[in-house]
């Protein structure tokens, strides 16, 4: 038994883990942030009330695991679509580097934004 | 009614001609012919020098494979009806060397399938005297369906990551793999996982699919490889977290 020298199984963790967590959740939010509020199915909250809720400790904690899992799911997904498309092995590096970088970069600002709400 | 149909070989004579040509023949059309038999009646009547490579001729040997108008494919189990008027194009299989006309050369896979142990790595020998391993009619479900693997390599064929990149172990491998891994009597997990953890293993898979519409046996070599992915991840955190020893042995 060796350690991986390979860090595709850490990466593919974060897009597992974002497919179930935004496959789950982020419908719920179009339908009511979309849909449901824009369209006049329910009375408008406050933006205060709103802003409370998101406040809620739990809130912050989902609202950070939603974008950030988001991200990363979105960042492979886009990584291997870019090697398919361009039909070349050689863009796999830098593409890995620019997506995955740019989820971490998206992570670190979604920490900071929901922690400052 | 169609009386005969053309059909276009590319052919490969390294020692007559360097690179790759198109040959054609003008066969009969019979009913119920295969393009296997339409290569055989251009090997026995037309063409002796024509070589592709077969056995079976019932969908079970795996020897066949072509690539039929650009489709890989077993050439016993696809008929000539399926393609009239024609012509029909008959090319080795994609991603191989080729090593005469419609042969291609097995032994990068025939490697890649060695180092992803597909036998029954036991924890210990049972002693004939202790009788058979026996197994629920469950635990033979759990990897039943990789069995069904002839080896054909059209997966191999129909994978674009496989083309893309020569070290990718492949679809056939890891469903083989898999197929072991999920045998009850079998304890050789770590060992593959370690060629399945690694570069060229199942996360060089980009979950393309077209491995399982290409196989004639409906294995679904994609499910095998996403569901190594699920195992495999959980077996990388493992040994990044655990003491040594504690991940699977």
């Amino acid at each position: 038994m060796k350690k991986s020298q390979n860090n595709d199984p850490f990466w593919w963790s974060f897009f597992g883990a974002g497919g179930v967590f935004s496959s789950f959740f982020v419908p719920i939010h179009v339908l009511l942030l979309g849909l449901a509020l824009p369209l006049g199915w329910w009375l408008w909250p406050e933006h205060e009330s709103l802003l409370e809720l998101a406040r809620h400790p739990l809130a912050r904690i989902y609202l950070f695991l939603l974008i950030a899992l988001s991200l990363f799911h979105a960042a492979h997904r886009i990584r291997f679509t870019l090697h398919d498309l361009l039909l070349a092995h050689s863009v796999d590096k830098p593409a890995a580097f620019a997506c995955y970088g740019g989820a971490i970069i998206g992570t670190l600002y979604a920490m900071v934004t929901v922690w400052t709400l | 009614m169609q009386k005969s149909i053309k059909i276009e070989v590319k052919r490969y004579i390294p020692e007559k001609q360097p690179t790759p040509f198109y040959q054609e023949y003008e066969i009969p059309l019979e009913p119920k012919w295969g393009v296997l038999d339409a290569l055989t009646y251009i090997k026995d009547e037309m063409d002796g020098t024509l070589s592709f490579r077969w056995s079976c001729h019932m969908g079970v040997c795996g020897s066949c494979g072509m690539m039929v108008n650009g489709q890989p494919a077993l050439t016993c189990a696809t008929f000539l009806e399926e393609y009239l008027p024609g012509p029909i194009r008959i090319e080795p299989l994609d991603h191989f060397r080729v090593i005469r006309d419609l042969v291609i050369d097995t032994d990068d896979f025939m490697g890649k399938l060695k180092r992803v142990k597909p036998w029954l790595i036991p924890v210990e020998e049972k002693p004939l005297s202790e009788g058979e391993n026996k197994q629920t009619p469950a635990e033979l479900a759990a990897f039943k369906q990789y069995t069904l693997c002839i080896n054909c390599l059209l997966c191999y064929s129909a994978c674009p990551v496989v083309g893309l990149n020569e070290t990718f172990v492949g679809p056939a491998a890891i469903a083989l793999a898999q197929r072991y891994n999920y045998d009850s009597r079998d304890q050789g997990q770590a060992e593959r996982h370690d060629v399945l953890l690694d570069h060229g293993g199942a996360f060089d898979c980009t979950l393309i699919g077209e491995c399982s519409r290409a196989c004639p046996k409906h294995v679904d070599p994609t499910g095998a490889i996403q569901r190594y992915k699920a195992d495999g991840a959980l077996e990388y955190w493992k040994r990044l977290i655990l003491p040594r020893g504690a991940a699977s042995k």
